[in-house]
């Protein structure tokens, strides 16, 4: 079965709810090309009016950060609370801050 | 910004998330135990959709009115839906679709023993969304919390169409028993006959489910079987009552002291039997999926071989 077929390749799925939101990653399908990967996105996902606009991306083609590295990739803006609004001090009394 | 803030950017260990009641994802270290669990568990409940679709399927083109039809149609659908949620979880853990499906079909991973059991009559379609879907709610909405983010996230989906399922099943069951004599003593033979395969389905007693401790340690599972079928038990019976059915087990009475309903057994040594291989229908199910299976080849062969000529004439 899977030795006599050449497998399809996964797509990972991303679905916007509404105008004015972001797409947001719902899952992963199979497809043979884009458009079936559209397609098939759309009967997965969105039986219920739960998009009205669909990214279907090869997930061999998605660059990810590695979440065991040793020397955390996120350490550069650990250290940098002043890039943190609540990091100044500012009186009380001073309004609309 | 907040001491915790800061350290968030420290890799933290399997054991200190779980201990913190963090979902682990894909890519996280995990011991080999943890994901072997839940590649067999996210599996079985993923065949389960599949091959769930069987049963109800039966009746498609049986249906009473376009209605109803319309309503088994998006039913079964989403069964399928179901299904291909859970298996792209089971992928985010390595596991391969392809050899998910020869397990299935070659009988080395298993599926619910529920949809071994045959569909007698359009009551049936009814009370497998009453009992069966309801059990199903029942186990999955603890599993929206699993402590496997993949797992959690397509429970969240499928719980929100489970509700539908149940409904539609319910509604069905209200229609009928409106109906005639006939009709009525139908909806009473399909409870007959499925609510001991439905108290199954939550498991085997919490003293014959040695994996239970292991699993609940891990978060995949949030309570044992026999709480979650108290809980099933519970919410069953004003519902068999609103309808006007009587559940088949003369040993169903409400104790005072414990606020819940004692109950009787399933006979487990059918369950043994029917997870065994030696239901109603195993051998009828398995060999559907196969017959599925092996006449799509061409088409997926087809679809194949044009996106490989799409590729080649955009090279070109």
């Amino acid at each position: 079965m899977s030795q006599t077929q050449e497998s399809w390749p996964l797509y990972e799925v991303f679905v916007r709810a509404r105008r004015g939101l972001n797409h947001v990653h719902v899952g992963s399908i199979h497809a043979a090309d884009d458009e079936m990967a559209l397609r098939h996105a759309r009967d997965v996902f969105t039986r219920r009016n739960e998009g009205v606009s669909i990214w279907a991306v090869r997930s061999d083609l998605i660059a990810a950060s590695s979440p065991g590295e040793k020397d955390a990739f996120f350490a550069p803006s650990g250290d940098k609370v002043y890039r943190h609004p609540t990091f100044y001090q500012i009186p009380d009394t001073v309004p609309h801050m | 910004m907040t001491q915790t803030e800061t350290l968030a950017h420290e890799p933290r260990t399997f054991e200190q998330l779980i201990a913190a009641g963090e979902r682990i994802e894909p890519r996280d270290a995990m011991p080999d135990a943890y994901r072997a669990t839940l590649i067999r568990q996210i599996a079985q409940h993923a065949h389960s959709e599949i091959i769930g679709m069987q049963p109800e399927g039966d009746w498609l083109t049986r249906a009473p009115s376009l209605r109803r039809k319309a309503v088994l149609l998006a039913k079964v659908q989403d069964e399928a839906g179901h299904g291909l949620y859970l298996y792209c979880a089971a992928e985010t853990l390595g596991a391969d679709r392809a050899d998910l499906t020869a397990n299935l079909i070659e009988g080395r991973q298993k599926y619910s023993s529920i949809f071994n059991y045959p569909t007698l009559s359009y009551a049936d379609v009814g009370v497998i969304g009453w009992l069966v879907d309801g059990a199903a709610i029942c186990n999955q909405v603890p599993l929206c919390r699993s402590s496997y983010g993949p797992y959690g996230r397509a429970m969240i989906r499928v719980c929100k169409e489970e509700s539908f399922h149940q409904r539609q099943g319910y509604e069905l069951l209200v229609t009928m028993m409106a109906g005639t004599r006939e009709q009525q003593e139908m909806v009473q033979d399909a409870v007959n006959r499925w609510w001991w395969p439905a108290l199954m389905m939550f498991g085997p007693p919490d003293t014959d489910s040695p994996n239970t401790a292991q699993s609940m340690a891990w978060g995949i599972k949030r309570h044992t079987n026999d709480e979650l079928r108290q809980r099933f038990v519970d919410m069953s019976v004003p519902q068999a009552h609103a309808l006007g059915v009587t559940l088949p087990d003369p040993d169903l009475c409400w104790d005072e002291r414990r606020g819940s309903h004692d109950f009787g057994q399933p006979d487990w040594s059918e369950l043994a039997r029917v997870i065994k291989g030696d239901g109603p229908c195993n051998a009828e199910r398995l060999a559907r999926r196969r017959a599925a299976h092996e006449n799509g080849a061409w088409v997926r062969e087809a679809a194949t071989a044009f996106a490989a000529r799409q590729r080649q004439a955009v090279v070109a």
